[in-house]
């Protein structure tokens, strides 16, 4: 067993633990967002630099500080070790700065992107960077390659994490698609142009944390904040499938299938492509009930009553509104 | 003149082929580490000779190789960095090229010291003409006796193989290199696990610069302690520098370490002075991604010693007013040289060369190449210049490997030293631009 301080917190955690997980163990606004890691699949990591920490000291033994910034999700812990995430002023800074280099080659199209309001890079910018960007060329374009009739593929989004490129070694039986070229050129693609076709290749879809990876069913279909996410089941007739799912309704509609996702937006067990694509009547299922939405995520915006309003801020509110917050007053922010 | 340790012999004819080289000397430390010395014992003649790594970060061979995991009943590896790609560096081909059997040589004593077996040299796919040098002195060393079953009848086995890269930069950087020799896409691995732990097949492996493994015949033959005699410090030894750019005389050069820059550049019996009787404007001692320095730097440091070529007189006043020796690729610039255009260049290199893999290299380097090209075409503005130094201060240690660092730091360093060259292409766009543009310097522009 390893102890070690994050962010003045003690956690003791088994050797070989690392400092992301640990961080998570002791959970909160203090653990570091994470866009390329993924506990489920071996080998990820270390590729999007947003989860760096600072290691103030190094061990018990060696209590040196690390001369830069830690990928948190790829080192692992040693005893005695102290880590500073949310009270470095410099990881702050540092995470301001991949914020925005992800951000110059991305198209910023959420309008009309289906993975808004569940999407990791949009929460990364949001909670972790600034609203303007000093980039003015031109950002980068693909040729848009098909890659069959369930997955959409959108190059321009891909934040290149390779999440999908281990989810195809790692859960379906063969991989066709994997990342060519090199440097800002690099993309994700099949070699020669290929349809992925895979009892799981559909999992892909989850795992990518931005939109370049679609549910080509459920496109367009509906803001994902308009859905209401039900637990379900089934038995599936795929001994690698589990069956369990998260429905999401619109009115009385399954407009789509997904896996059940943890807090950290991961996949807890992956599901096979029948599940996901063909099962999309409310008779396939057993339905359990509401599937949890974390306070945070965009799906519960307005299903909470009592807005957080600022009059301070908005100067003429309509004198509706005043009357109706004179009667109900706002929750105050910080409470 | 310095002393020549590793080219005595590199003008002799057929010098290449196995009979010339072994007339002159060669194979000597193979035979007196099998037969006289242990691994070990060899391993503490290079602690002793200080022989720092040559190709470009300056780490202790010796220290590294004590770092070698050794656990009992797995192979370990000893393997050869060739991959020279580093704008300006070209010393390891001409080595290779001329004298295959050093390095081969060094192999097998290396590999001795080190308990592997099996040893590969991953050479730059760029250069096929020099693997079938090296393949066929290989073919030569099989066929005498000192690679194989059984070397010299010392009961030590080494099978040596040459393996060519793919044409990627990237695949100089170690652990990227032992992804592609494995196979697979050469991205840069996280570390911690260090090679020295998990590195060629997740065995222990240590990769090691061509011209440090071709030092380790000498080190073996002269004793680690001769060998630290030479050089100044904890510079020991001798460098080969590839000297290129507005010389009389650019070429390969082996200096003994401690050489006064301003000899190197000026005597005849190095680069013999600059070229057209112009005037110096600036150096890149190490390789496109150290630090450019003006040449009131490069000849005297800040405190106004003479700077000499060593690793730490280069480095003196760390990077605001020093450099490094890096890979030895020496590149001078005359006064005509536009240092936004230089910058640019090395900038289209590491944008084109970056792996792709983690984020502030992937879309910074291509970002620091499209704000020098708007300025060198007159298209910049005054924030410019300061962005760039943000950028590369966002790049600068975020990264997985040190493509990052290599990328940002010639582009700050030319910011820091040529700034107000910089304003003038702003300020002077048409003039900047006109084919042949030589900015006017400081003085005149005031």
């Amino acid at each position: 067993m390893a102890k070690i301080t994050f962010d003045g917190v003690e956690v003791e955690v088994p050797d070989g633990t690392t400092i992301l997980n640990a961080a998570r163990k002791i959970g909160g606004s203090i653990v570091p967002p994470a866009m390329c890691y993924y506990t489920p699949l071996q080998g990820s990591g270390g590729k999007c630099r947003a989860c760096l920490v600072r290691v103030a000291a190094g061990s018990a033994k060696d209590p040196r500080p690390m001369p830069k910034l830690v990928a948190s999700c790829v080192t692992p812990v040693q005893d005695g070790m102290v880590v500073e995430n949310t009270t470095s002023e410099q990881v702050l800074n540092v995470r301001k700065g991949i914020v925005e280099m992800l951000l110059i080659n991305h198209p910023l199209d959420c309008p009309v992107c289906d993975q808004a309001g569940e999407c990791d890079l949009q929460n990364f910018a949001f909670e972790h960077g600034v609203s303007t960007t000093r980039y003015q060329e031109e950002r980068r374009t693909f040729e848009k390659i098909d890659i069959g009739p369930l997955i959409q593929l959108h190059m321009t989004r891909c934040i290149l994490c390779y999440r999908c490129v281990y989810t195809a070694n790692q859960i379906t039986d063969n991989r066709v698609h994997g990342v060519l070229g090199r440097g800002d050129a690099a993309e994700i693609g099949t070699y020669i142009e290929n349809v992925i076709d895979n009892d799981f290749s559909g999992n892909v879809i989850d795992v990518c944390p931005v939109g370049a990876l679609t549910d080509k069913t459920w496109r367009f279909k509906q803001r994902v904040w308009f859905t209401k996410p039900v637990n379900a089941h089934r038995d599936c007739s795929h001994e690698k499938c589990p069956g369990r799912v998260v429905l999401w309704y619109k009115g009385k509609d399954v407009l789509r299938v997904t896996a059940r996702k943890d807090q950290y937006g991961e996949v807890k067990e992956f599901i096979c492509n029948e599940c996901r694509f063909e099962k999309k009547e409310t008779a396939d299922w057993v339905i359990e009930g509401p599937a949890h939405i974390d306070r945070s995520s965009v799906i519960s915006a307005n299903h909470y009553e009592l807005p957080v309003l600022n009059q301070q801020v908005i100067a003429d509110l309509p004198e509706s509104s005043v009357r109706d917050l004179e009667q109900n007053p706002p929750m105050k922010l910080g409470n | 003149m310095g002393r020549k340790l590793l080219t005595e012999h590199i003008n002799v004819e057929g010098i290449d082929t196995f009979e010339v080289y072994r007339k002159h000397g060669g194979y000597r430390s193979v035979e007196k580490a099998l037969k006289t010395m242990t691994p070990d014992e060899v391993v503490e003649e290079v602690k002793k000779s200080g022989l720092r790594g040559r190709g470009g970060a300056g780490f202790p061979t010796g220290m590294k190789w004590s770092f070698l995991a050794k656990p009992e009943g797995v192979p370990r590896y000893l393997v050869c960095n060739a991959d020279e790609s580093e704008p300006g560096t070209f010393k390891d081909r001409q080595l290779m090229s001329k004298l295959p059997h050093l390095l081969i040589e060094g192999m097998i004593t290396s590999s001795y010291a080190l308990g592997a077996n099996t040893s590969y040299i991953y050479i730059r796919g760029e250069l096929l003409y020099v693997l079938r040098i090296l393949e066929k002195a290989i073919a030569e060393a099989y066929a005498n006796g000192f690679l194989g079953k059984n070397i010299l009848g010392s009961g030590y086995d080494l099978d040596l193989h040459v393996h060519p890269g793919g044409g990627a930069y990237i695949c100089g950087e170690e652990t990227a290199l032992l992804e592609s020799l494995e196979g697979k896409r050469g991205n840069p691995r996280n570390k911690p696990p260090f090679p020295a732990v998990q590195g060629l097949y997740a065995r222990p492996t240590v990769v090691n610069n061509v011209e440090s493994i071709a030092a380790i015949p000498v080190i073996v033959n002269m004793t680690g302690d001769e060998y630290a005699k030479i050089g100044v410090g904890r510079s020991t030894g001798t460098k080969l520098i590839s000297a290129c750019g507005h010389l009389n005389k650019p070429g390969i050069y082996e200096i003994e370490l401690g050489v006064p820059v301003e000899e190197f550049i000026y005597s005849d019996e190095y680069c013999g002075g600059i070229w057209k009787g112009r005037e110096l404007k600036a150096v890149v001692a190490g390789g496109s991604s150290v630090p450019i320095l003006p040449k009131e730097l490069i000849l005297k440091t800040a405190a106004g010693e003479n700077r000499l070529m060593t690793y730490e007189s280069l480095s003196d006043g760390g990077f605001i007013t020093g450099t490094m020796l890096g890979s030895g690729g020496f590149i001078a610039m005359d006064e005509t040289t536009c240092i936004v255009r230089n910058t640019w260049n090395f900038s289209r290199f590491y944008h084109h060369e970056s792996c792709g893999q983690c984020s502030p290299c992937r879309e910074g380097t291509g970002w620091l190449e499209k704000v020098l090209h708007r300025l060198e075409y007159g298209h910049g503005h005054m924030e410019d210049i300061d962005l760039l130094v943000s950028v590369a201060k966002q790049i600068e240690g975020n990264t997985i490997c040190p493509l990052g660092e290599a990328a940002a730091w010639p582009v700050a360093a030319a910011v820091r030293h040529f700034r107000d060259e910089f304003e003038w292409h702003v300020k002077h766009p048409q003039e900047a631009t006109r084919p042949g543009a030589v900015y006017p310097g400081k003085a005149v522009l005031a």
